[in-house]
């Protein structure tokens, strides 16, 4: 949440061991815990949304007639991977995650209808559209569908990360305990600690937990009009047992806790359709300090700066007063920042959100 | 991917005046019933893999297979789709670590959240079969690597995810050797009673998590790899794979599976 926080370099490798820091964000009182306390932290009658997703290795190394290119997908298609999928993807120049993103050129101008080359083995990908809004941003269609294409991508493609890391990642490093269908292109890292153990701990404490699947997209391009637009539109999906179980929450004065920003903007950007219904949709909300929380009371995340995305977020759940001494504090206190970082949550009393 | 893209069957459960794209996280007809449930299968492309795979597909499943060799696994998905299954391929070897998780997000990408898997690939070592005391020791690494290792790594990448759906089922398929020890079989018999005492141990940690872990010995059969361990054994007297897979397949639409049992091949057809 401050520059002077420093970023994790490499996953933990106890993710339950992962320090959190418990905000109440009316009186500004912090706590320094564990993940492994969330039990205790929690009560009885409290619900946790999580995002189910698993991450894709969205990053593929290209080539096109105008020179190489790195392809960040930012998100699966909004309709199932069929051979008319149009894929919305996001173009780097040369170089590398070591470099900082801001850093790297820019990518060769790629126009309706050029190909682009993958790897050995000749997957290739045709730019079907150039967003008017960034040069950068297109739509792909594959050659391949079905097994066919997902194998192939998860052959060439690399986790997304940046050069805050200390080496490349593995895919297993970007899966969270519970991931499913691979919807996201970034972690959603909150729920990392959220393992079997400490799930069935929360569950037998009477804690509910339920999940959505929300289609996490790129969290920085390093291109100051382009990430502007982030976060882009991305595709939600909130499964009935989870509108029963917020309502089941809702009624009985429970508090609602999103695990990461994604929850929150899935679980926002569906409750302002009114009421809160199963289905699938894309969210394009986006959550500052005037929003007025919906459904969500509390929030599990990572630590998050001023000027990222995420932190603007933040205020809908906490005064900046609040959020800028929780900053001191943990920068003070060694907590880490970014993707393998350290945890804030932050937990109002009682349930504020008018459900 | 997964919901969006409905089979048929899976439709014919919804109330009609529902839009489609609302159709998700509904409860099924029966909790046990294979009918639209995901389910990965792995050694897919032949013997009680590639017959339990077809048999789940008649059933209503969606049927991901997985095996080492693409052309045998890209028939066998043909024929089930030409039967009117939804099934598909994805080429792994059950004993590569950096395989793991592409199956798994793979599959889910193409079927949906798994509901169940299957893990049946598995390797008897080098034949003909030897024993111990001629056995190299990288033989055996290589065998608990595909017949435990594996199963080990593709389970603990889908539980995770079973635990928070409050459901799910994991089948491994053992063998007698997991319980009696015959000569030269020791490699192949030690990855299955270790196998066996995984999916035991799995079960007694997620007791009351709605993930169900079993262990089937299918008892023997008429394949290939039977071929290859006992290649003077009478074939007429042996089952077929596609008998087996049907007293499977109805052993995982049993709705008085135990969690943490293992089934000898007498039992098989009893149990369900």
């Amino acid at each position: 949440m401050s520059a002077a926080l420093p970023p994790a370099v490499w996953p933990h490798a106890s993710a339950a061991a992962t320090r959190l820091l418990q905000i109440d964000p009316r009186s500004g009182g912090l706590r320094d815990r564990l993940a492994n306390d969330l039990p205790e932290i929690l009560r009885p009658g409290d619900l946790l949304v999580v995002n189910d997703v698993g991450t894709l290795p969205a990053s593929l190394a290209g080539t096109t007639r105008r020179g190489p290119v790195e392809i960040r997908l930012a998100g699966p298609p909004e309709e199932d991977a069929g051979p008319r999928s149009l894929w919305p993807a996001v173009l780097f120049g040369a170089g590398s995650w070591r470099q900082r993103t801001e850093d790297r050129p820019a990518p060769p101008p790629l126009h309706r209808g050029d190909r682009v080359v993958f790897g050995r083995g000749g997957l290739s990908a045709r730019v079907v559209s150039v967003s008017k809004r960034s040069e950068r941003l297109v739509d792909l269609r594959f050659d391949r569908e079905g097994a066919e294409l997902w194998s192939t991508l998860y052959r060439l493609g690399r986790p997304v990360q940046y050069s805050h890391l200390c080496g490349p990642l593995d895919l297993w490093h970007v899966q969270t305990p519970y991931a499913s269908r691979p919807w996201a292109v970034e972690m959603p890292s909150a729920g990392r600690a959220l393992r079997p153990p400490l799930l069935r701990e929360l569950r037998r404490r009477g804690v509910e937990v339920a999940s959505l699947s929300h289609a996490a997209g790129l969290s920085s391009t390093g291109d100051a009009d382009l990430d502007a637009l982030l976060p882009l539109p991305e595709k939600t999906e909130v499964p009935g047992a989870t509108v029963e179980a917020v309502a089941r929450t809702k009624k009985a004065r429970g508090r609602l806790v999103a695990v990461g920003t994604t929850v929150v903007r899935a679980l926002e950007g569906r409750a302002a359709l009114r009421p809160l219904r199963l289905g699938q949709s894309l969210t394009r909300l986006r959550i500052g300090p005037g929003h007025v929380l919906r459904v969500v009371d509390g929030l599990l995340t990572g630590l998050h700066a001023p000027g990222e995305s995420h932190f603007e977020l933040l205020q809908a759940f906490a005064p900046r007063g609040v959020l800028d001494s929780a900053l001191r504090h943990a920068a003070a206190a060694g907590y880490l920042g970014h993707e393998f970082g350290d945890l804030v949550v932050i937990l109002p009393t009682r349930a504020t959100s008018r459900g | 991917m997964g919901h969006a893209g409905d089979s048929p069957a899976r439709r014919d459960l919804h109330a009609v005046d529902e839009d489609p794209g609302d159709r998700v996280g509904e409860e099924l007809a029966s909790p046990v019933e294979m009918r639209n449930r995901s389910v990965l299968v792995t050694g897919g492309s032949r013997g009680l893999g590639a017959a339990l795979g077809a048999e789940l597909a008649r059933r209503g499943a969606r049927v991901v297979l997985t095996a080492r060799g693409g052309k045998a696994l890209r028939r066998k998905v043909a024929e089930i789709r030409a039967a009117e299954g939804d099934a598909h391929g994805l080429v792994a070897d059950q004993g590569d670590k950096a395989s793991v998780y592409p199956v798994v997000g793979a599959a889910t990408a193409l079927v949906g959240p798994l509901d169940a898997m299957v893990l049946n690939a598995s390797s008897l070592g080098p034949t003909p079969l030897r024993e111990l005391s001629e056995t190299e020791c990288e033989d055996l690494a290589r065998v608990l690597e595909v017949n435990l290792l594996g199963p080990f790594r593709l389970a603990r990448a889908v539980v995770g995810s079973m635990v928070l759906r409050g459901r799910g089922l994991v089948v491994g398929i053992s063998s007698n050797a997991a319980v009696e020890a015959y000569p030269a079989w020791g490699a192949y018999g030690v990855s299955k009673a270790a196998l066996d005492h995984l999916l035991h141990t799995w079960s007694v940690e997620l007791r009351d998590t709605g993930v169900l872990f079993l262990s089937v010995d299918p008892g023997e059969m008429d394949t290939a790899m039977h071929a290859e361990a006992m290649p003077d054994a009478d074939r007429s007297a042996l089952a077929s794979a596609s008998e087996v897979a049907v007293r499977i397949a109805d052993l995982m639409e049993s709705d008085r599976l135990a969690s943490g049992v293992r089934l000898p091949a007498s039992r098989l057809g009893s149990a369900a």
